[in-house]
């Protein structure tokens, strides 16, 4: 036998997958509800109340109201395509999720098991490859469509990633000059020995921000579903679950995004002021995970938040920004913080 | 030019500011505002649980009313239904007979009455044209059915529960009725 496979290798992977995809999705489905909730707060309204105790069940009965609708496949879309656009925008959310430390390991029946799926080299390298394809999935639904009205939705999609995607890439090679490293684990332990990397990098970090809402396409950038424009952007044509993948993959990519975030720039799962070492390692992976899930819900209040603050861009202020404004200042955020390396010798 | 009021307001269009143009600030701004509406008192009420109270004027569906030994007060004397401004009202008479003594307060009763719900306007003017206080608007309201028919309320769906079979029902559809000792 020249191949030997590590069997509990295998099943340990395989049970964390199970665990992240479905608790990516769980938090998903609950982020809807909270979208609803922080929306009516804001607004002071009350927000669902009526399935279960302060309508907690109300995602179950959306889910189960989805399943239920018509399916409609128009006649003069390519049925194909039609299908893969939805298919394509959650696998895509769904798989990012793959290199992100959710906490530092757990010991169980004599293992140590890192609560991280694959820990890659290029992690973040992976992450943006992963959230670029994501688009694909908008833009071959909206092409499959066949409607006016879908297609703008899926070009708007289109170019606004294209935009902002540099922009945050420029942004987070600096990022990356600070820390040396693409792999994100390596980062959280970089930030957990040291100091969270906004403080070293607060201009970075509100560049990556404003693309994050770029590429999730919430608002203030919620162009390619602008409903009073577009009717129902780049999903005008979808029904039933397919509508229902489409915004269910817009909240696992703002959740993702939060995570991204959290870890690239507030520690990941790493817990301010506790010192980790001086807890068993199932405690310390307990309390990391905690600090990770904290950290990630403030982001998606966040999120909800600017939504239910800020009117969505017009369509040239929007390039304006992403162009005139973001890319410049990245570019000059590199230099900056190239130079400043250079000159302390860091 | 002279202003024609004192109310005038010159609009500002000088050029944006550096902190105006940088945008963020502005976006700070408003997002503290919506921040502190969390805070606020919400105006919603929790409809079917929470109810608001009714002015004692209210006028809801309307209610036949019984005495104090449970006969019907109505004596199908028809001023409601030639008060009515809408013609929601018809009923017809009969005589009472010996042994319904308790049944029907005087000796002539409808023994039929109806009122179309969809027709009805809620004005109130048959409880005023009544001289037997036998009609009256109660507080209930939002009738809803699945069948137009089914609003020509009867006299089973308008009668006052019986007080002395069912006080508890009675006291509850008599609510807090304000006005009215009796009129005899």
């Amino acid at each position: 036998m020249f191949l030997t496979i590590d069997l509990a290798f295998i099943i340990e992977k395989l049970i964390l997958i199970v665990v992240v995809v479905s608790a990516s999705l769980v938090i998903a489905m609950y982020a809807t509800f909270a979208e609803r909730k922080v929306a009516a707060i804001l607004q002071d309204r009350r927000g669902p109340n009526r399935a279960g105790p302060f309508g907690l069940l109300q995602p179950l009965a959306d889910g189960i109201k989805l399943f239920f609708k018509e399916e409609i496949i128009p006649n003069f879309s390519s049925k194909a395509l039609f299908i893969l656009g939805p298919a394509l925008a959650m696998l895509t959310a769904v798989m990012t999720s793959a290199v992100i430390p959710w906490g530092d390991k757990v010991h169980f029946f004599g293992r140590d098991i890192s609560l991280q799926i694959a820990d890659i080299n290029i992690g973040i390298l992976y992450v943006f490859g992963v959230v670029s394809l994501g688009v694909y999935g908008i833009m071959i639904g909206s092409w499959a469509s066949n409607n006016k009205f879908s297609l703008l939705g899926g070009l708007r999609a289109a170019s606004q990633i294209i935009s902002y995607e540099l922009a945050m890439g420029i942004s987070l090679i600096a990022l990356l000059m600070i820390t040396g490293s693409l792999s994100l684990k390596e980062m959280v332990l970089q930030q957990q020995a040291g100091h969270w990397n906004i403080i070293y990098q607060p201009l970075g970090f509100l560049i990556f921000l404003i693309c994050a809402f770029a590429e999730c396409n919430r608002t203030p950038f919620d162009l390619p579903e602008a409903e009073n424009e577009l009717i129902g952007g780049y999903h005008t044509e979808y029904s039933s679950m397919k509508l229902g993948f489409y915004l269910f993959s817009e909240y696992i990519n703002m959740f993702i995004s939060s995570v991204i975030m959290a870890t690239l720039f507030f520690g990941g799962y790493d817990m301010p002021f506790v010192n980790e070492a001086s807890f068993s390692p199932n405690m310390a992976a307990l309390i990391g995970i905690a600090a990770l899930m904290g950290k990630v819900v403030m982001f998606l209040f966040f999120f909800m938040w600017v939504r239910w603050t800020i009117p969505r861009f017009r369509y040239d202020q929007l390039m304006h920004l992403g162009w005139r404004i973001l890319i410049p200042l990245a570019l000059f955020n590199m230099l900056a913080t190239g130079g400043v390396i250079l000159y302390f010798h860091k | 030019m002279q202003a024609l009021t004192n109310r005038v307001k010159a609009v500002d269009r000088k050029p944006m500011s550096l902190l105006e143009r940088m945008y963020l600030p502005g976006i700070i701004k408003g997002m503290m505002i919506t921040f502190s509406h969390i805070f606020k008192k919400k105006p919603t009420i929790n409809y079917p649980e929470q109810k608001r109270p009714f002015s004692p004027v209210f006028r809801g569906l309307q209610i036949l009313n019984r005495d104090e030994e449970g006969r019907e007060n109505c004596t199908a004397c028809g001023l409601c239904a030639v008060a009515c401004p809408a013609e929601a009202i018809t009923m017809e008479a009969a005589e009472r007979q010996a042994g319904e003594e308790h049944l029907y307060r005087e000796e002539k009763y409808a023994a039929k009455y109806e009122i179309n719900m969809l027709r009805c306007i809620f004005c109130g003017l048959c409880e005023e044209a009544c001289p037997k206080d036998a009609i009256y608007l109660s507080e209930t309201f939002t009738p809803a059915d699945y069948q137009r028919k089914q609003f020509i309320y009867d006299k089973n769906d308008l009668l006052i529960p019986h007080p002395k079979e069912n006080p508890e029902a009675y006291s509850k559809a008599l609510g807090n009725r304000p006005k009215k000792e009796s009129v005899n």
